[in-house]
């Protein structure tokens, strides 16, 4: 390995993982261990899977409206443009995730690629 | 609970179970459909990887212990933005809380006496939506010491593809134009817009969906660190209030 795999920059991104990977087995073993003694579809988890699914959302559509990286350097129509195909060919093509994924992906690429020869 | 077959299994079984062949069947059937989008999915998780500034094994490490894509990417998105890790743990720990329920709804159908305890404890590392939805539908009809090694099987195919696709995406965003790159990164948020987008949403969700689609970029504009948390939160529980989860009867969960 290079000199770099025991700096720092190499071990903090581990030790977060270590720490997510943790809380994130506590579900799963939690999960064996009250199997059979929880009312999954108490108010508490019902709340739980509401907050889950609008963090995905509200994650989801930073990526797309407020990207970091290789996205930031895209025009922010073009991103939601491309989201917008993919939603369409995924409806088209009877919910096909793959097509719909690809299309989208394909599109951005088409319009950034449009963008540099204009 | 014994971790030996009771002696009527072992000398007169009704159905004779084989552990083996459940375990490769399942090993095959995760071969199609299921394992090439999470194959494509994973590229784009590769890819993000390289585009965060990350090592390969980041890639891998994440993969082998997250082993949940929301929650793989939530981490690696936070820490490239230089989120504290109290915001990334809590954003983790929300993304992930789904696999309580998940685990607890997969238990019984799995269980057999045959099996030593500590085995689900160690199965359950690889419950995540593909393998768990799978393992629903398949194992009513298999007999009971086969689901647990159908499970298993299935999710060592799950794994192997996404170890391999984390390393491609990775290798790809390195080799290829960065036009490629882009379109590859451009998949993480596309294919779990699709998976919610073909979900049939009981109305507490689509709450939670459209609500946490408006506040993700407006809490990240307002505080970078904990506006994902902060938006998860705010969001989800309006939509909680909103569609009346409070009043939740068994058929209202979301």
């Amino acid at each position: 390995m290079t000199s770099d795999f025991f700096a720092s920059d190499f071990w903090l991104p581990i030790g977060v993982m270590l720490v997510g990977a943790a809380v994130t087995y506590a579900w799963r073993g939690l999960g064996v261990a009250l199997s059979g003694r929880l009312d999954t579809n108490s108010p508490l988890f019902v709340w739980v899977s509401c907050v889950a699914y609008a963090l995905l959302a509200a994650l989801i559509a930073r990526m797309i409206v407020l990207p970091f990286g290789l996205l930031a350097e895209t025009e922010t129509l073009d991103r939601i443009l491309a989201a917008v195909l993919a939603l369409a060919v995924f409806f088209a093509a009877r919910r096909n995730i793959l097509l719909g994924a690809l299309a989208g992906s394909g599109s951005l690429m088409l319009l950034v690629w449009l963008r540099a020869l204009a | 609970m014994s971790d030996r077959p009771s002696p009527s299994t072992a000398i007169a079984p009704e159905v004779p179970a084989k552990p083996s062949v459940a375990y490769r069947r399942g090993l095959r059937e995760a071969f199609g459909a299921p394992s090439l989008v999470l194959f494509a999915s994973y590229l784009g998780f590769g890819a993000l990887v390289r585009d965060s500034d990350l090592h390969i094994l980041h890639g891998f490490f994440s993969t082998a212990t997250g082993w949940a894509l929301p929650g793989q990417i939530v981490l690696v998105e936070l820490y490239a933005a230089g989120a504290p890790l109290l915001a990334i743990v809590a954003a983790v720990a929300l993304t992930n809380a789904r696999l309580l329920p998940m685990t607890v709804a997969l238990l019984p159908l799995v269980r057999s006496p045959r099996w030593p305890r500590w085995l689900y404890y160690l199965a359950a590392h690889w419950i995540a939506v593909t393998g768990w939805a799978a393992a629903l539908k398949a194992c009513p009809s298999l007999p009971r010491d086969e689901r647990l090694p159908y499970f298993l099987g299935f999710s060592t195919t799950l794994w192997t593809a996404t170890f391999a696709a984390t390393g491609f995406g990775f290798w790809l965003a390195g080799s290829m134009p960065p036009l490629v790159s882009l379109g590859l990164v451009f998949l993480n948020p596309l294919y779990f817009m699709l998976i919610f987008a073909g979900d049939v949403p009981t109305r507490l969700r689509l709450y939670a969906l459209v609500l946490g689609a408006l506040a993700g970029p407006a809490f990240h504009l307002l505080d970078p660190d904990y506006g994902l948390l902060l938006a998860g939160l705010v969001a989800g529980t309006s939509a909680f209030l909103l569609g009346g989860g409070h009043r939740a009867s068994p058929g209202a969960a979301a």
